[in-house]
């Protein structure tokens, strides 16, 4: 959802009492509710108004009217860059803050005081410190990644003849005559001449918490004078020439330090005036420093000295060091996030106190995720401040004999520490980045220490006092460069922040040493145990103007001590997921309560009635249906009692093997029930025990021989072995040494029999049969029918479904037969097979035959057939009836009793 | 008549009708015959001895006990540089034998290790529909829930068994080949050869919890389908689905529903500070997309048919 802005050029004195003007292009960016307190978000060095878009968007999503303006020189505004000049920038944003007093969507103090708020990073945060130091309308302030001294930060030098003040954990020398920072110097005063902005970070700094590397929503393609909301216009061609918009007066002061490698008063002058550090003394507003811990640039040490000169003038500071900067990444969106709060806290008065505390980003190891761990360190408050303790520190030993370092003619070829500029294609890397330091042999000393016994969490800037003469004759003083390694148990070493601390010192003529107090780069690092810290200190950096004239110096350790602040906080424990443990533990009760529930259903089931606990099987209105409306059992009621050898009679497809599979448990019931010995049928039901079965073929493991396989069998039914009978089963298979071949080897017949033989395991007391005949040949079955039968005579009872009418016929004691579902008839075979007393005559003229048999006295009910005539005796002897027969010249073939059965059936198939 | 006729002796019905008239079934009071207890159905030993006897089982053992020889082959024939300390996992490969079973664990944590969890889980319902045996084991009755459990107890064991046995040849044949020494992380942490065992050991737990939510679906698919193709092939199909789709940046946090996000999260246990949040989350997401997926499995498999 975009913000709506509205556009505005706003005319301001080209100078103090100057009659000429400047135009600065506005946008006023509005929340959903006016009127609000006022943000003032100012550009980093080369971009403009378009450069912070997004993050103006993002203030007024939170309920603040946001102006962001292009600085002079900057965008399509008019004028020359003076650097922020008290008198020209800074006089702008004056006008600006006039303008939001007139303005009604503007929440006021008081009449033309808006209630507003500044930040902005790098150039934009040091315009928010000077702003908030000359004009009290500022309520709150949130520079970024800023200088205090430009002077300092484009010509540091750290070391001094006397020990400093210890007290802030990242306070550096700021000694005069620094050694010029070439390359930043350079990417800087270039994004002036061109309005291509290589100096401002680009990306966001990793978080902790963040799990995915973001590309992130604030990330600008490097385009001239910013590209975010610029809609295809092109701002207006810079002035060219040497100094393209800079004003003469920075200009000079540029080339002279970029053709020298030093500054003279002047230039300083030029640089300090344009710096906070002329303010800073004036800023009572509550003020939150952010500042990058990689960052080659500005580095700890310039928001350090931001705090201290505001506590030292009674006002009160929020230090936050993140895991960016100008090599790292702009902050990211926790850390915008807190920006808002802060605002949010002093000047809508929304939210709880942020406080005036100390937070520290520790970057650890990679992840899976890819993103380096990050843990944020909280502290009550920056140590060393006006009135606070001073930093705890820790001090190590050093070790290392006086080494001799030589700077080559022209300071070539030269040490790498870092790659300035290229922060932007490497902030996401910075951590590989700090191992790409390289010092070049014979021209560094080194100095080590004891491996650590435990983690050093080294927060800010360590000091060490070092000794430095001349080697030789050539030089009167040295430009030098100290870093410090963290250096792991095999020998790799880190470059924390990949940062060096440049100094120079005097050297005395007569070939003594100078002794200094050297500050090191400000970083967090966390050491861990068994690693050592390494002291460099080498005569050339890429990064910086080096010594030109080749000389060789003594350096050695005026004290074998090397001091290194700590911060002790609390972990803001963000990264642990509660959330997951408490899902996790919520996931586990879940399941757990799911198999309670389960359990208990389970024991509700059984259902048993004890009258019906001698009769072997009882099937009542059972009916199963499918979803697609076919109905294989219907209404489907029989009983077997004990002894019984039944046949379950059909034609394929009469639901015989449906009923059986539901009398297994394997099938559920649409309708009705099963008991065996009076225990209803459910799935796993334990009467099943009492069964033994074969349905609709064999079930075995093919890469088991047969024995094993019945054995594993009777095995997992988890019941004594000695009930199992396994031989005698074994031996009714009668595969003799087929036996013990793998299953997969066997005929469907020899299949047949060992699953016959499986269903006998335990010798069970009910036997279900399906279509036990199918592939076994005649001699087979004719023994398997005698089993049954003897089976059953030894007290149990089986149930054996055919298709086929002889088959029951010559097994069975009873019979269901059975058609689409339905029983037909049950009862004895006998019964059922030669009821009635009637016969059948086969012979060659049915119509001649039934005449005769209608002639003789007694028979009834003659039905003619087309081979055949059928008819009620009633006590006449069929041989009466068979001569009668052939008396009257019908020939007979065949003479028995009606077959009603096989009738029946004949007709439920069809034939 | 000889051994190797297929052939009942008539003694041998005698003998059977003999036994079963001598003996008379004991009956408990739940209607079973009284050597019968449900709760000793299917004890986890036989379902092993099914399970360990078949050639799929000894073969996709033996392919992990082969591989961790195999890629140290491949280095040997492809190194130039031996004990190298920098790089990915592949280039720190050689480093140490920790760092080859890093290795082999990295190659197999995406594709192998699902796929074999997918074999075990997915094939040992669908097997036994296939081979018409299930009905059986469920007339014996083995209660189905209990089925269910003691094969996934099984698979389980099997499938851990095979996820440990990988890195442990791995480091046989690392410690044999690049020695014991210290583990090297990509970014050139260094840890004692026996953190790094530890490490090892952890994620191999790790990966086996992980892995859950893919033996909750096999198991699932195994209940579903008679098709052992079907239930491991399906499950393998989701399994890389779900990678292709975590590949997908624009799905941005969506991906972290996805159920093998968390798949490589081991790799934190390398480091020397070790961040915990990822596995943890990793942990839930596996036990909540696993647990759905096997109560989705006994649900199943109780109302089930069992027509096979």
């Amino acid at each position: 959802m975009a913000v709506p802005f509205k556009e505005a050029n706003i005319d301001a004195p080209e100078s103090p009492d100057s009659a000429q003007t400047v135009s600065i292009e506005t946008r006023l960016y509005l929340p959903q509710q006016t009127p609000a307190p006022a943000i003032m978000l100012a550009h980093g060095f080369g971009g403009s108004l378009r450069s912070v878009h997004t993050q103006a968007e993002e203030f007024a999503r939170r309920g603040f009217v946001v102006l962001t303006w292009s600085a002079r020189g900057f965008g399509r505004s008019t004028g020359q860059i003076a650097l922020n000049s008290l008198d020209r920038e800074v006089r702008d944003a004056q006008k600006l803050l006039d303008f939001l007093g007139t303005r009604d969507e503007v929440q006021k103090d008081s009449g033309g005081d808006p209630r507003v708020g500044v930040t902005g990073a790098s150039y934009g945060g040091a315009l928010s410190l000077l702003l908030a130091g000359v004009d009290k309308r500022v309520d709150t302030l949130v520079p970024v990644i800023t200088y205090n001294d430009l002077a300092q930060a484009l010509l540091p030098n750290s070391a001094l003849a006397t020990p400093r003040s210890d007290a802030t954990p990242a306070a550096t020398a700021f000694a005069e005559d620094g050694v010029f920072k070439r390359s930043w110097a350079g990417i800087f005063f270039s994004a002036g001449m061109t309005s291509i902005d290589l100096s401002s970070p680009t990306g966001d700094a990793p978080e902790s918490g963040q799990r995915e590397p973001s590309q992130n929503s604030v990330q600008q393609p490097q385009q001239p004078g910013g590209n975010s909301g610029a809609q295809g216009l092109q701002p207006p061609t810079p002035s060219l020439g040497a100094c393209g918009r800079f004003t003469p007066e920075v200009c000079a002061a540029y080339t002279e330090v970029a053709t020298t490698g030093r500054a003279s008063q002047q230039t300083l002058d030029l640089l300090r005036r344009s710096s906070p550090v002329a303010v800073t003394d004036q800023i009572k507003q509550p003020a939150m420093l952010v500042q990058g811990e990689q960052d080659t640039l500005f580095g700890l040490d310039q928001s350090d000295a931001t705090a201290r000169q505001i506590a030292a003038a009674g006002g009160q500071v929020k230090m936050v060091w993140y895991a960016g900067g100008h090599d790292g990444g702009n902050p990211g969106t926790a850390l915008r996030g807190e920006i808002a709060d802060w605002m949010a806290f002093h000047l809508k008065d929304e939210g709880t106190d942020p406080g005036t505390g100390f937070e520290y980003t520790v970057q650890g190891a990679f992840r899976s995720s890819g993103q380096p761990s990050l843990r944020t360190v909280v502290a009550p408050s920056y140590p060393g401040l006006a009135g606070g303790t001073a930093t705890e520190r820790k001090t190590l030993k050093l070790t290392g004999p006086e080494q001799i370092a030589v700077n080559p003619a022209g300071g070539n070829p030269a040490g790498i520490s870092n790659l300035p500029g290229l922060g932007s294609v490497l902030s996401r890397s910075a951590a590989i980045a700090s191992r790409l330091s390289l010092d070049m042999p014979g021209q560094a000393a080194v100095f080590t220490s004891e491996e650590l016994t435990s983690q050093l969490l080294l927060t800010g800037s360590s000091t060490v006092k070092l000794r430095v003469a001349r080697g030789d004759e050539s030089s009167g003083e040295a430009v030098l460069f100290a870093k410090l390694y963290d250096v792991s148990s095999d020998g790799t070493r880190t470059l924390p922040g990949s940062i060096v601390a440049p100094f120079r010192v005097a050297l005395p003529p007569d070939g003594s040493a100078a002794e200094v107090t050297v500050t090191l780069p400000g970083a967090v690092r966390p050491v861990e145990s068994e690693h050592k810290l390494a002291l460099v200190v080498s005569t050339t950096d890429q990064a910086f103007a080096n010594a030109e004239q080749p000389a060789a110096y003594r350096i050695s350790l005026a004290s074998d001590e090397i001091s290194v602040p700590v911060v002790p906080g609390r972990n803001v424990t963000e990264g642990f997921p509660t959330g997951a443990l408490w899902g996790i533990a919520i996931t586990l009760l879940a399941l757990l309560g799911a198999g309670v529930v389960a359990l208990f259903r389970r024991r509700m089931e059984h259902d048993s009635d004890p009258d019906l606990a001698g009769v072997p099987l009882v099937i009542s209105n059972l009916t199963k249906s499918y979803p697609g409306g076919l109905t294989a059992v219907n209404d489907l009621s029989f009983r077997v009692e004990h002894g019984q050898v039944l046949g379950l009679l059909g034609p394929n497809g009469a639901g015989k093997t449906t009923t059986l599979r539901m009398v297994m448990g394997l099938i559920h019931p649409s309708e009705g029930h099963i008991r065996v010995f009076g225990h209803k049928v459910t799935p796993g039901a334990p009467v099943l025990s009492r069964i033994g079965s074969f349905v609709e073929g064999s079930g075995f493991l093919p890469h088991l021989s047969g024995a094993a396989n019945l054995r594993l069998y009777w095995a997992a039914t988890g019941r004594p072995v000695e009930e199992a009978h396994v031989e005698e089963a074994l031996e009714i298979a009668g595969l003799g040494d087929a036996v013990h071949r793998r299953v997969r080897t066997y005929s469907q017949g020899m299949r047949q029999r060992l699953a016959i033989a499986q269903a006998m395991l335990g010798l069970p007391d009910l036997l279900i049969l399906d279509e036990p005949a199918n592939g076994l040949d005649p001699p087979q079955i004719h023994q398997m029918r005698d089993v049954l039968r003897r089976y059953a005579a030894a007290g149990r009872t089986v149930v054996v479904s055919s298709h086929l009418l002889a088959e029951v016929e010559q097994t069975c004691s009873h019979v269901v037969v059975m058609h689409k579902g339905q029983l037909v008839a049950a009862g004895e075979v006998a019964d059922i097979a030669a009821g009635g007393g009637e016969a059948t005559f086969r012979v060659d003229s049915p119509s001649k035959a039934a005449d005769v048999l209608r002639g003789l006295e007694g028979v009834q009910e003659v039905h003619e057939d087309e081979d055949a005539v059928h008819a009620a005796l009633n006590g006449v002897p069929r041989a009466t009836a068979v001569s009668a027969l052939v008396a009257a010249g019908v020939s007979v073939d065949q003479a028995g009793p009606r077959r009603r059965l096989e009738d029946a059936f004949l007709e439920l198939v069809g034939e | 008549m000889n051994e190797h006729d297929v052939h009942t002796d008539p003694g041998a019905i005698t003998d059977l009708t003999d036994a079963a008239a001598r003996r008379r079934t004991e009956v408990a009071p739940d209607g079973s015959a009284a050597g019968y207890k449900a709760r000793r159905t299917l004890p986890i030993r036989v379902e092993l001895q099914r399970q360990i006897r078949r050639r799929r089982t000894q073969l996709v053992l033996g392919f992990l006990v082969l591989l961790p020889f195999i890629l140290a082959l491949s280095f040997e024939i492809g190194q130039s540089d031996p004990n190298r300390r920098t790089g990915g996992f592949v280039d720190l490969a050689t480093a140490s034998g920790i760092n080859f079973v890093v290795l082999t664990l990295f190659v197999s944590s995406s594709f192998l290790l699902p796929m074999i969890v997918a074999l075990f889980f997915g094939d040992t319902i669908a097997s036994e529909a296939s081979w018409s045996s299930l009905k059986y084991l469920l007339a014996a009755p083995i209660p189905r829930h209990r089925l269910l459990r003691q094969k996934a107890i099984s698979s389980g064991i099997l499938s851990f068994f095979a996820l440990a046995l990988l890195p442990a040849v791995a480091l046989g044949v690392g410690v044999a080949w690049y020695g014991a020494g210290e583990v090297v992380s990509p970014t050139g942490e260094a840890a004692p050869f026996a953190d790094g065992v530890l490490g090892m050991a952890l994620a191999v737990c790790y990966i086996a919890i992980n892995l859950f939510w893919v033996a909750g679906l096999a198991l699932f698919l195994s209940v579903t389908t008679d098709a052992p193709l079907g239930a491991v092939g399906g499950t393998v199909l989701v399994s890389i689905l779900s990678q292709i789709l975590d590949q997908i940046e624009p799905l941005g946090d969506l991906r972290n529903y996805l159920p093998s996000h968390y798949a490589m999260a081991w790799a934190d246990l390398l480091s020397t500070d070790i961040d915990w949040s990822e596995m943890t989350r990793g942990t839930f997401s596996a036990l909540v997309y696993g647990g759905i997926f096997t109560l989705l499995a006994a649900s199943r498999f109780k109302t089930k048919d069992v027509t096979s």
